[in-house]
Formats: C-alpha cells, structure tokens, sequence
C-alpha cells in the first residue's frame, strides 16, 4: 500500500495562480473607481463571510516590507481580528503592528481608523455585501444593467422613503456612496460617522467581498460622496460626549454596559488612537493593562489547558 | 520543448517574491497616474524585451490571459517562446481578443479603437497595454486629471504617441469603457487609468513642431 | 473602574485547547482515549455515505482526506467541507480528465423505475431501501449468498444508460444537440460567477451544492413549485477508470479509479412544430455512494431548464441565481455564523439614531 502524501500549504497560502486572479482584479477595480470586478473567489481557511475577501486582498498586496494592522470594530485585539493576523503571521510570516501610523498594509472590519492615512499606504476593507442595491434588488443580472445604465432611482426612493417616515435618512453604517460621481458603492459596514473619511483619502482603499467573490477600489485622492438631497444632505452620525478614557472627542465611541441598571460609559472604538491619546495626556488608564477576563470554561476553571 | 527550454533565460529567479515587488510597484503606478513608480526587475528577458516590461508580463498574465504582442517582438522568436514558457499566456494575432497587449515602443502600439474597451455592464474585462518607453526627452505638454491624482500633474506623454492621446480622449465619453496603460521606463513604471484626463497645456514642442 | 478588555490571544488560544479536549473523546473514556482515538481508515470503511458526502460538498475525490477532515472536524460536515475546501483550492492543476464513460461501468447497483426489465437487468446492491429501520443492538455482517456472483458474470457493458435505450427511439433528448462542439465546459472554481449560467457550470455548482437544500429544492418541485414530472429514469453506483491524456504524452493514460453515483431523470416530455414531443431530462452525478444527491440534483437540474424548454419560472427552484447563489453551504454557513462576530460598531450606530428618533418622537407627543 501507498504511504499517503503528505499535506502541504503553499508560501503564504494563495498559490501565484490565484494571486495574479486577484492582482488582475484590483489593477481593473483602481481603473474604474467604485465598479465591482467578479474574481474567481477562492476558499481561503477560514469561514466565508469572516473575511476570506479582505485576506485574498491582503495575501495578494503584501510583501516582505510591509507591515501589517488588522482591526475589527476599531480595535486590534478582538478575536476575529487576532485571527486573521496571526494567519498571517502564520502562513506569510508577516510583521505586524498595531500603529496605525506605521502599517502599510491595514486590513478592516467595520471601521476606518480615527488616525489619518497617509500616502503610500492600503486600507482593505473586509466586505459582506458588495452591492449597494442588493436590498432593494437582490438580483445580480438587474443591478449589473442598473449600474451600467447608471441608474440609481431606487437608491434615492429608499432613503426619501425613510426621510418621510422618520424625518432622516434612517441608514448608520453601510451607508451608499457616489464615487467619483459615477458608481453608487458600499462602503463596507463601516458607520456612516466614518463616510467622510473615504472622501480624496491618501490612501489607496481596496474592497475584498470573499464569498461574493467581488473587488473594487477607491484611488488616491477620489471623490466619495455620501448620498443625500439638498433639503436633506447627509449627516454623518456625531457623539457629544468625549471618550472616557483618552478623552478625545469627535471619535468614534463604544457604548460599555456597566451595570444592569442603566449605567454606560463610553469609549474609542478606536484601540490604537486611544492607547496614544491616553499616553499622549498622561491618563493611566492604559487599555493595555488590562487581561481578557473570560474563564477558559463556562464552569470558572482557571487555566484548564495551557 | 525542453531544447527551447533549454536556451531561454530564466523567469523570476524568487517567483513568490518579484511578483510581488513588481505588483506593488504596478499598483501604485495605477493608483497614482502619471507618477512613475520605481520598479527593479532583476531579469533577464530576450532583447527587445526590457526586463521591466518583462517583469510586468510575468506578473499578471497567465493561461488565462490571451496576449497580444507587436509585430516587432513577434518577429523575435525567442521574445514569444520566453513569454510563452514564463507564463504560459495564448498569444492572439487580433488586439481586440488579447486581455494584454505588450508594445515594444509607443509607436507600435496598435490604434485605440483595435482595443477592447470592455462593456458598460463588464468594463473590466478590457486591454491593458503596457508600452516600452526606453529614450527620454519630452514630447508633449500635457496636465493631467483624475482619481489618484491630487489636483493636477503635469506630464510629457513620454510614452503615448500623440495620435494614440488624441484617440483616447475622443473615446473618454465611452466611460466606464476604457483602456489602461502601464508605460515601463529604465527602472520604472508608470499607470495611466482609463480615468485620467489628459489636456494639452501649451504648443506642441514635438519634432516637427517647433521649426 | 472599567479596564478595557484585552487578550484576544490568549482567548483564542484557550478555545483551540478545549476544543481540541472536547474532541479527544476523554469525557467518554478517561484516561485510555488516546489509544481509542478513531483510525480514518476506520471512519472511512464504516461511514462511506458521510465520507462520500464530504468528498461532494467538499469538492475532492480523496476518501482519505475526507476523513481525516471529518475527525478534525469531530463530525462537523461543514467544517469537514470547509477544510476539504480551502486544502482543495491550494492544489496544482494538471488539466481536465476525459470524460467518464458511465455506460461502460459496471455497476454495483443499478435500478429503473421506468422498465419492469431492462437490458442488463436491475440489480439492487448495497441499499439502505429495503430495509427495516429498526436500531439494532449490535451491527452484524453476514454472508452474501453464493448466486448472487452468478449474476455478476454478466460482462461490463451490457448495462447500457436507459437514457440510451429511449434515445434509440427518438423518445428522449439526446445526450446533447447535434450542433454541439464538446467546448471545455470551464471550471467554476477558476472562473468569477456570472449569470446566466451555462448548464455545465450549473451542474458543478450543483455537484458541490448542498445536499439537504437541494433536496428540499427537489421536493418542493415534485409538491407543484416548478412541475417536472419526474421519473427515475434509472440510478447506478459503481466504479469507474478515470482517464487523462497529457498534453506531451497524447494519448489517454488511466489514474486511478473512482466511484460515482449517477441518476438521470427522465421528465417532462416538450414538442415543437419543428420536433416531435420528447421526454426531457434531469441528470445526476456524485462522488461515492450519495443516491439522494444525485437524485436531488437531477430534479434541480431539470427545474433549471425551464427556459430552454419555455416553461413558465414560477417556482423557487427554476431560479437560478436564487438555486445557484444559496447551494453552497461553505458560504451559507460562513455568513449566517458571522453574526456571531462582534457586530458593536454598527450596533452602536442604530442605537444612536434609534435614541435620536424616540426623543423626537416624545418631543413631538409632548408638543400635541
């Protein structure tokens, strides 16, 4: 009987093969700000919808001078976030940071950090839903002919329907963008608050929608405009209060239960801007300190395992 | 085969990682039109072939990518048999069915309207064109516009002849349709989206221009 | 004071390890489970169907990798998928086999419902059908009785597909049209999705599909969604030699052997003023024994052609951005579990807004 092969991955993962499938797709999705490329998405070790986009985009762009932040929700060290750079780490070999100012390569969920990008570096953003209409079409061979005849009426009806019943345009994250004054895009689920950043950004913004299998791209310096009317323009979503850790404000904030009888205080969403504030001012209060809390079991058993 | 083999000069001499420093370098050049972006190829590629030229072929096609090359680098068997071995790329005879189109200097690019543009509902699926653009010495006088550039730059059309530029911009209206450019010079590249607009800011300083 | 929760490492890194402990067997069996651990030859000798099941969502015919997946997975057919999966797309390609020849195999199993005897006769072979569904207390293997060999003298070939026996009638449609040009039918795992889509590439997302949502889909076409009035034309189960011709060698070299589970449906028959009224057809084809499967996806597949043969598209099933869009349960159950993911941000951003329209909405109440 045959010994059976051995398993083996390629360097970094993605096979050269299906880099240049994706390398094709970003130069395509740069030249047409806002269009969605279909690529020949592939599985990556990881369950679709958690960012199997945003690491083909990655794995794709990243080289042995980079280094590399991978956030979630603002922050570098949620779970999902750690996952995906210690693949990295794992499989690439790649230097991480959590600086915002250092990285070259920022892998995203959710957010656009609170520290402005600079040129010469790469935001990818992780992607759910590529297409800005699904909802108001969930065919793929209708908003394909949309998109290309430039049609977005049922785009502006939906957020004039809103406006009528709740006097806003009720949508928070993932609210529909213009770019270039061309294509309507999705700006991935990051809160609308995050929207104006998009806007003549430095940075080169890449779009990674695994499981859609889609690509698309904002260059450098390019229009990005949160939809609105003149008599109801958009209006990125604002807190009042400062965070109660580094006290910056005009960030953007998490809401931190403290107690069952309504008690909340609000934080960055925002790791890396607020371990830098905090130091910046002297707080002591240092996000770093402090250990995950969670037992290894639902029983409270500490340290079960190593 | 393996004669052919035998005599051609080798690809990428570490595939994973020239790739991917190439890429880099043709990312930003798409990223940020008209600015030529360093690009160090350590290749070999048979002459006419630069090794910038070379090195971006390698890196983005394929199999799957059906290529088109000038007369001029056709003539030359050992440029296709290279091209053919490295990538593995089908070479087509019309520009219109090649997803690449590789010219050894701007004057044997094709003209505009024998590349593919894509559709309005597939744009994408649109020529690249990479131009060889080794002598120097401006030609035009030029103001470019558009994504990735931050107002305005200036450039000298150095490597776009002025008929393909005069093609191109009567075919801007045909957005999203478009051809993108990647114009390689000694150690650089440069992007041109289809996205850039590009306007004559004085009078024409070519060759027969000023007498 | 509130100190920011920090040490997603080390979380994770604690999960992998109870996990990994949950798996090893040792709540069962206490201090021995390591040598109790189960063989993946063992999983794949004694749950073929699961295995085969694997082999199809997951795209790779290779029991033993399947199985290896499925203890990695400790009995998670998903994760089993997903691991299969994502190995699967790492592999060089080497190019396209020639196609099976199913007539040629000889089945293990092969039965028809639409002929009391055909040539090559009905043979039943290893069938859960006639079974009674009484949990035993102990798993007994007997004897197969000694005329039944006999029976197995009939030489390979004499089998041939009942799609084939029909055709000779002009009853059927044929295997293909006559213009047909054999084109390499692409491969949907290297090529971005579009629709519409040709057959070939419905049927390999079908193929890969999941088995339960194509049996639902299947059935609600048999309760009136999407009518096709099927048959099973015939199903077979056997081995079959796998060829492939390598470019520099040109001729056709056998790799290996693989079984398959095929089903062709015989449906719905159409006419034309140009062609006289034939049955029309579903087809089937899966890795190992996965009868439902392929039975399934050959009502699917038929349901799908609603257009060529001018049916009205009423039903879910005749949908085929919806079918093909929502088979893969690789990308099903990717997205439904990302829910579980922290979601906080935008949470945070309803919350905002949702505040801001009830201090309106009271505003405005005190106001009238």
């Amino acid at each position: 009987m045959l010994a059976e092969p051995r398993i083996v991955y390629n360097e970094g993962y993605l096979d050269e093969q299906t880099k240049r499938v994706v390398r094709r797709a970003l130069l395509k999705g740069i030249a047409i700000p806002g269009f969605q490329v279909p690529f020949a998405s592939r599985e990556v070790p990881m369950p679709r919808g958690w960012g199997t986009g945003g690491v083909q985009v990655t794995a794709s762009v990243i080289g042995p001078d980079d280094l590399l932040k991978v956030i979630d929700q603002g922050a570098d060290d949620t779970t999902n976030a750690v996952s995906i750079r210690q693949f990295f780490e794992r499989v690439a070999g790649s230097e991480s940071t959590t600086r915002t100012d250092e990285a070259t390569v920022i892998q995203t969920r959710h957010r656009i950090p609170e520290t402005p990008l600079a040129e010469g570096q790469i935001l990818v953003y992780q992607v759910p839903i590529p297409e800005p209409l699904r909802f108001l079409e969930p065919r793929e061979t209708e908003t394909r002919r949309l998109h290309a005849l430039e049609e977005y009426g049922l785009m502006y009806v939906k957020l004039f329907e809103d406006i009528s019943r709740y006097g806003h345009i009720a949508k928070t994250y993932d609210y529909p963008v213009m770019v270039n004054g061309r294509y309507v895009m999705a700006p991935s689920p990051v809160p609308s608050f995050d929207n104006p950043k998009m806007h003549m950004n430095p940075a080169l913004q890449l779009f990674g929608a695994g499981r859609e299998k889609r690509i698309y791209a904002v260059p450098p310096y390019t229009s990005v405009e949160s939809l609105g009317f003149e008599d109801f323009p958009f209006e990125p979503q604002q807190f009042d209060q400062p965070c109660q850790i580094c006290g910056s404000s005009g960030v953007y904030l998490d809401e931190v239960v403290t107690d069952d009888a309504g008690g909340a205080m609000y934080v960055c969403s925002d790791t890396d801007h607020c371990t830098r504030a905090a130091s910046a001012v002297g707080f002591r209060a240092s996000r770093t300190r402090g250990e995950w809390d969670f037992p290894a079991t639902g029983t409270g058993t500490e340290g079960a395992v190593q | 085969m393996n004669q052919a083999a035998a005599t051609l000069t080798p690809g990428f001499a570490q595939p994973v990682q020239d790739a991917q420093r190439v890429f880099r370098a043709v990312l930003e050049a798409m990223a940020r039109p008209l600015q030529p972006q360093a690009l160090a190829v350590p290749l070999t590629p048979p002459a006419p072939l630069t090794a910038e030229a070379g090195g971006v072929v390698l890196t983005l096609c394929d199999e799957q990518t059906p290529l088109w090359v000038d007369p001029q680098l056709h003539r030359h068997h050992e440029v296709t048999a290279w091209l053919g071995f490295h990538t593995g790329a089908p070479l087509v005879a019309a520009a219109a069915e090649a997803l690449f189109c590789l010219a050894s200097s701007p004057d044997a690019v094709p003209p505009f309207e024998d590349l593919s543009p894509g559709t309005d509902q597939e744009p994408h699926r649109s020529t690249t064109l990479i131009v060889q653009a080794e002598q120097t010495g401006s030609r035009q006088r030029l103001r470019g516009t558009g994504p990735g550039i931050r107002e305005a730059l200036d450039w000298d059309g150095h490597g776009m002849t002025e008929q393909f530029r005069t093609a191109r911009a009567e075919h801007a209206g045909g957005f999203p349709r478009g051809v993108d450019v990647l114009i390689t010079g000694r150690g650089t590249v440069t992007g041109l989206p289809r996205t850039t607009v590009l306007e004559p800011t004085g009078p024409d300083t070519a060759a027969e221009g000023g007498a | 004071m509130y100190v920011a929760v920090k040490g997603g490492e080390k979380a994770i890194a604690n999960a992998h390890a109870l996990l990994a402990q949950r798996g090893s067997g040792q709540e069962d069996s206490g201090e021995s489970a390591a040598q109790e651990r189960i063989a993946s030859r063992q999983l794949r000798g004694q749950m073929g169907v699961l295995v085969s099941r694997v082999m199809n969502e997951g795209s790779l015919y290779d029991p033993n990798l399947a199985a290896k997946a499925l203890l990695q997975a400790q009995g998670d057919v998903l994760e089993a998928v997903t691991l299969l999966r994502s190995y699967r797309t790492t592999l060089p390609r080497f190019g396209a086999t020639v196609a099976l020849d199913t007539g040629a195999l000889p089945p293990e199993r092969r039965i028809s419902a639409t002929f009391k005897d055909l040539p090559g006769g009905q043979q039943l072979g290893a069938t859960f059908d006639y079974t009674h569904r009484l949990l035993a207390e102990r798993l007994q293997v007997s004897e197969i009785p000694k005329d039944t060999e006999e029976e197995d003298d009939a030489a390979p070939g004499t089998m041939p597909r009942i799609t084939d026996l029909l055709g000779h009638g002009s009853l059927v449609e044929p295997d293909h049209p006559e213009d047909w040009a054999d084109e390499d039918p692409g491969d949907l795992t290297r090529e971005p999705t579009t629709f519409p889509m040709t057959r070939p590439e419905r049927l390999q997302a079908l193929a890969r599909g999941d088995e339960g949502f194509l049996l639902s889909l299947g059935y609600s076409t048999q309760r009136g969604f999407g009518n096709t009035h099927p048959f099973a034309g015939e199903v077979r189960v056997g081995e079959v030699e796998v060829l492939f011709e390598p470019a520099e060698i040109g001729y056709e070299v056998p790799i290996g052997r693989i079984e398959i589970t095929e089903c062709q449906m015989v449906n719905q028959f159409v006419g034309s003023a140009e062609k006289p009224p034939q049955f029309t057809r579903g087809y089937g084809l899966s890795f190992g024994r996965a009868e439902r499967k392929a039975m399934s996806m050959a009502l699917v597949d038929r349901a799908l052609r609603s257009e060529e043969f001018g049916e009205r598209r009423i039903s879910p099933a005749q949908d085929e951005e919806f079918v093909i869009s929502h088979a893969d349960n690789v990308q099903a159950a990717g997205f439904v579990e990302h829910l579980k993911l922290p979601h906080y941000v935008d949470f945070q951003a309803e919350l905002v807004l949702l505040r801001q329209l009830n201090a309106e909405f009271e505003g405005s109440e005190d106001a009238g």
